[in-house]
């Protein structure tokens, strides 16, 4: 059988999932970020929903979210996506709504509007990436930097005494009554991308059927901010970040 | 069961060189071009050799979703097919 036999419509397996459109992502060379965009580029398919979905992309990397994935998308300010979310989903309350945001985003400048908004009980879905790390910007402590963990502005590791504590905003999340669902999740393998798949559809499937907030945590990497190469990223990821950020269902009501 | 075979496409001028699907195969089937880069410099991966099964885990790693993977069933491997 020669590869001409095999490269068949027929016999194709798996692709590009038709939403996610053929402009080239502009995140760095193994990045989490492009793994989770084709994630809900399949899930938003699969569920029929490309015409009834929006999703609030932030600040950070993924700033550019909607160039990438073919749904309608509104810009939010820094921080301020659950805060958007909540007014489109309550202007369209039959449109799937989400959020995207990384963890400076989410755990930093928009920790308000995350909590209130999950806590409010929005029929919404927030995806939160979190590489414990500034990437866009060049790699600076977060709020979820681990202790110890060296960036740019804590070059001797990020010490408790001086710069506080990690910020678990999942475990918070978890203890408000408006929140359905509340997970965290990583894709550094194919199991894992398996599981973080069933996670955000569950979400998505939660936020339609008016149950409450829904908050998917992905542990991601940062390859460039965290200067390693891909591999040693999710090496690094499976023994530091998911040691504190420990991965499965935190809440499911 | 008749034995799978599968095969790579790869989107080379998509692919950014990342290497996660090349520790992501289980059969080795792939591997980073040595030399060859794409129009923005990147080296790129390239299916090698036939063992490929298309199980796909490359295309589920890839974080710029630039593999396509095709599976058949070889023919003639399973002798109740020629019945």
């Amino acid at each position: 059988m020669t590869r001409e036999d095999i490269i068949k419509p027929e016999n194709l397996v798996c692709t590009r999932p038709e939403l996610l459109n053929g402009t080239q992502m502009h995140y760095c060379p193994g990045c989490s970020h492009g793994v989770v965009h084709k994630l809900v580029a399949e899930i938003i398919g699969e569920m029929g929903l490309a015409g009834r979905c929006i999703g609030v992309s932030p600040v950070g990397c993924a700033v550019f979210a909607y160039r990438y994935i073919d749904i309608d998308w509104q810009e939010a300010a820094h921080g301020r996506a659950p805060a958007v979310a909540t007014a489109c989903k309550r202007l369209w309350p039959d449109r799937l709504v989400f959020t995207y945001q990384g963890d400076g985003d989410m755990a930093c400048i928009g920790t308000a509007e995350t909590l209130h908004a999950l806590n409010r009980g929005e029929n919404i879905t927030l995806i939160f990436i979190n590489n414990a790390i500034y990437g866009m910007t060049g790699g600076q402590m977060a709020p979820t930097t681990l202790v110890g963990q060296k960036t740019a502005t804590c070059p001797y590791g990020r010490d408790p005494e001086i710069h506080g504590w990690p910020l678990n905003i999942t475990e918070l999340a978890a203890k408000l009554e408006g929140t359905a669902y509340v997970t965290r999740q990583s894709v550094h393998n194919v199991a894992a991308i398996r599981r973080a798949k069933r996670a955000l559809r569950h979400a998505f499937e939660n936020s339609m059927a008016g149950k409450g907030s829904n908050l998917v945590e992905i542990v991601s990497t940062c390859p460039s901010g965290w200067k390693l190469s891909p591999i040693k990223a999710n090496e690094w990821l499976e023994e530091h970040m998911l040691a504190y950020y420990k991965p499965g269902d935190l809440k499911d009501r | 069961m008749g034995k799978t075979i599968g095969a790579v496409k790869v989107d080379t001028e998509r692919c950014k060189g990342c290497g996660l699907c090349v520790e992501a195969c289980p059969t080795g089937s792939l591997a980073l071009t040595s030399r060859a880069v794409n129009h923005k410099g990147y080296t790129y991966c390239q299916q090698t050799g036939d063992s490929c099964t298309g199980c796909a885990a490359c295309a589920i790693v890839c974080p710029d979703a630039c593999l396509a993977v095709y599976r058949a069933t070889r023919a003639g491997s399973n002798p109740t097919s020629h019945e």
